[in-house]
């Protein structure tokens, strides 16, 4: 029954290319929850998160969304989440406008309800004035805020979002966690990677480390400051010595 | 360092990166220098057996010669002027918009002028440097044939690189003045593409109208084009001349290219700066205009949609249409023709139009089913792989339809067997070139569709004798239907040797 009360169960994922990118990797994200996973470069957190979307076939291993096993069922599950990269993957010659209603027609949300929704997540993300202007002009920081908005037009019940903050500006950025913290207040659940730790620091419910494809810290904040012996260090401190206690140890 | 040593090492530079760019080109961005360069050199030799073919017999040619050889000799020359031309305004085109490069120049305290003047040298050299390639089995043919007066053939194409590339500068400069930055990218990708075929699509053209034929040495043959050229002393025939072994006059025509390029180079140089602050300030922002209603519809239509709507604001493929209809346009004159007389040689638009659509159908299934520039928004979307590359072909199948069916309906007016025929080799051709696609699968991104055919050797040589294959096997139906057989079978085993070595098979 635990997989039905998580957003996301994953159970002993594993993933090979040259190297074990992630390794037996156990993880539970609850319903409503928002969960940042934080990591150095290489150690497996977009890898995991590409397999959880459906973008990557796992080598072994479980993945459970909202009860759903992703594996045997993966148009059902991909009906109720989103995907966002940090590349942001939008058609130059469309307009935000056409690009939303393309990202609707695919996950099959009534025309209706989808345009009405498509302007307000634009005009909230300050798109306004470029509504139907093609892509092609925009700057990396528009673009990261059309594709977001793609993700969010379908109502998805689960976004997987990495590194959505690159390239944006403060304003950007503030409209953008905005938006994100809305989504978790509805019942929405977000899971995040990002170097920024602040960001982690000040919107997650529950922060997880990943290292050379292991969990190697989970826990709120004050969790995580419990586990690392002192209640006044910052993440950043906490996660640069799990980090390095980590490699000291592989 | 001093200014000389400061412009050969940028000279360097500009070298470097163009050899590696086409090693790219020729590798598919594999890094196999070494194999390409042998592959190159094989090809280069194996080269030299059409060549034999082709030019043998005129190696004993010598001025003065009949006006028609003269004129075909002369228009022979024009050609590849005109596709050096074409290829020129693409490379710089190319060098207008490289952003990162010119940036990065344009912030470093170098002169600009002499930054830009070897930076024009080097795309007359590149264009050169590929025209003389292509050239030397030809001339290596025709010296060894006919002697050492023939090495002249080598400053002819020299001169007409040059001058090539320098008329493509000035043109794609002009068009920057005249039409904007925004607009000349799209005016210039049309201009390159067609203007190397134009002129042999006005030659069928005139030969259509006037001696209802397709073959464009028609009119060039004629009594009437001997009756119309200058006299033998005339400039026209200088280029002619020159690579008939006339040194003097080859010399004098290397001169003025290079002159010609000074020029260019002295004149535009300097402003080659403004214009590509101007491309960097214009990020062409293009309005849709008001926004209609989303629209119903299910998940494979709104695909087709999304396709379709790309397809249509594709400058790649508007200049490619653009080609195809002015090369289907001199076999419909000769259709229109044919409504009032009785030749037989209207059989001969069945293989053109089979072709066009063929190579039409490789470019458009390119770009719906790898160039796809939102891979993991589609991959993430609840719907089944296959689903999505069955709208991609619909979409591919669509297009070739709305583009062929005016033909095929005329041809119905003329013979409807034919008509039958042609509209079943359209629709094989345009299948095998979208399964190609399919078994030679690269994801990328539309952008990057000038690279299509360096992806992989196998998978450009399959579409194209696909095309050539369904093309022969259409037009024999209609005149030797027991070849058509043998010519079908054949294609369908190219096809199947394409899908064993493909990775899908692998």
């Amino acid at each position: 029954m635990t997989s039905q009360l998580s957003a996301l169960a994953v159970r002993g994922l594993t993933k090979r290319f040259d190297r074990p990118a992630v390794d037996a990797l156990d993880l539970t994200i609850r319903v409503g929850e928002f969960y940042a996973l934080l990591g150095p470069n290489g150690a497996g957190k977009t890898t995991t998160l590409r397999m959880v979307a459906g973008l990557l076939r796992p080598d072994a291993g479980s993945v459970s969304i909202l009860g759903i096993d992703a594996l045997a069922d993966p148009v059902a599950a991909k009906q109720i989440m989103a995907w966002v990269s940090d590349e942001p993957m939008i058609y130059d010659k469309l307009t935000p406008l056409e690009y939303l209603e393309f990202v609707a027609g695919l996950w099959g949300i009534d025309p209706r309800t989808s345009e009405q929704s498509a302007r307000d997540l634009l005009v909230s993300l300050g798109l306004e004035p470029h509504l139907n202007e093609r892509c092609e002009g925009f700057s990396k920081g528009m673009r990261q805020k059309v594709a977001l908005a793609g993700a969010l037009v379908h109502d998805p019940r689960l976004i997987i979002l990495d590194e959505p903050l690159t390239g944006l500006d403060a304003l950007s950025a503030r409209h953008v966690k905005g938006l994100l913290q809305e989504r978790v207040r509805t019942g929405c659940t977000v899971i995040m990677t990002t170097h920024i730790l602040e960001v982690a620091e000040r919107m997650a419910d529950r922060i997880g480390v990943i290292a050379a494809g292991r969990l190697i810290a989970e826990g709120t904040l004050a969790e995580l400051r419990e586990q690392n012996g002192r209640n006044d260090t910052t993440l950043e401190d906490m996660f640069i010595a799990l980090v390095d206690t980590e490699a000291a140890a592989a | 360092m001093n200014s000389v040593a400061h412009l050969s090492w940028f000279a360097r530079h500009e070298f470097r990166l163009a050899w590696r760019e086409w090693l790219a080109m020729m590798t598919g961005g594999r890094r196999r220098r070494n194999r390409a360069v042998i592959g190159l050199l094989i090809f280069a030799a194996i080269l030299h057996l059409p060549a034999y073919a082709v030019v043998s017999r005129y190696a004993d040619l010598r001025f003065p010669l009949d006006p028609s050889s003269l004129i075909v000799l002369t228009a022979t020359i024009f050609l590849a002027w005109a596709l050096m031309l074409s290829q020129a305004i693409e490379s710089v085109t190319r060098v207008f918009y490289a952003r990162a490069d010119l940036d990065l120049i344009m912030s470093s305290p170098a002169k600009l002028t002499n930054i830009f003047s070897i930076r024009i040298a080097a795309i007359a050299l590149t264009v050169s440097s590929m025209a003389l390639l292509l050239s030397t089995p030809f001339i290596d043919v025709l010296v060894y044939l006919g002697g050492p007066r023939w090495l002249a053939g080598f400053g002819v194409v020299l001169a007409i690189g040059l001058s090539a590339a320098a008329t493509a500068i000035a043109v794609t400069a002009f068009l920057f003045r005249r039409i904007g930055p925004s607009r000349t990218r799209l005016v210039a990708q049309i201009v390159s593409a067609v203007i190397g075929a134009g002129f042999v699509i006005a030659l069928q053209i005139v030969a259509v109208l006037s001696y209802g034929t397709l073959s464009r040495f028609a009119f060039l043959t004629s009594d009437t084009a001997a009756r119309i050229a200058p006299a033998l002393d005339s400039l026209l025939w200088w280029p002619a001349r020159a690579s008939l072994g006339d040194l003097e006059i080859m010399m004098l025509l290397l001169a003025a290219s290079l002159v010609l390029l000074g020029v260019v180079m002295a004149v535009f140089a300097p402003r080659f700066a403004d214009t590509v602050a101007s491309v960097a300030a214009n990020p062409a922002a293009v309005t849709q205009g008001r926004a209609r209603a989303f629209r119903p519809g299910s998940r494979q239509q709104a695909l087709r949609r999304k396709e379709i709507l790309l397809l249509r604001r594709d400058p790649w493929l508007l200049s490619q249409s653009l080609m195809q209809m002015l090369y289907l346009l001199p076999p419909a004159l000769m259709l229109w023709r044919s409504f009032s007389g009785t030749s037989t040689a209207i059989v001969l638009i069945t293989p053109v139009i089979v072709m066009a659509a063929g190579q039409l159908a490789g470019g458009l299934a390119w770009l719906t089913i790898s160039g796809e520039d939102a891979p993991d928004l589609v991959a993430t979307a609840p719907l089944p792989p296959s689903r999505v590359t069955r709208a991609k072909i619909e979409v591919v199948l669509i297009a070739i339809a709305v583009a062929f069916a005016p033909l095929v309906a005329a041809l119905i007016f003329a013979s409807p067997q034919q008509a039958a025929v042609t509209a079943i080799a359209i629709v094989i051709a345009t299948a095998s070139a979208a399964a190609v696609q399919l078994w030679f699968r690269a994801q990328a991104k539309r952008s990057q569709f000038r690279r299509r055919q360096t992806s992989s050797r196998i998978a450009t040589f399959a579409e194209a004798f696909s095309s050539i294959g369904w093309a022969a096997t259409a037009a024999l139906a209609l005149t030797i239907p027991g070849a058509a057989l043998v010519s079908g079978i054949l294609t369908l085993v190219t096809l199947a040797i394409a899908w064993k070595i493909s990775p899908r098979q692998a």
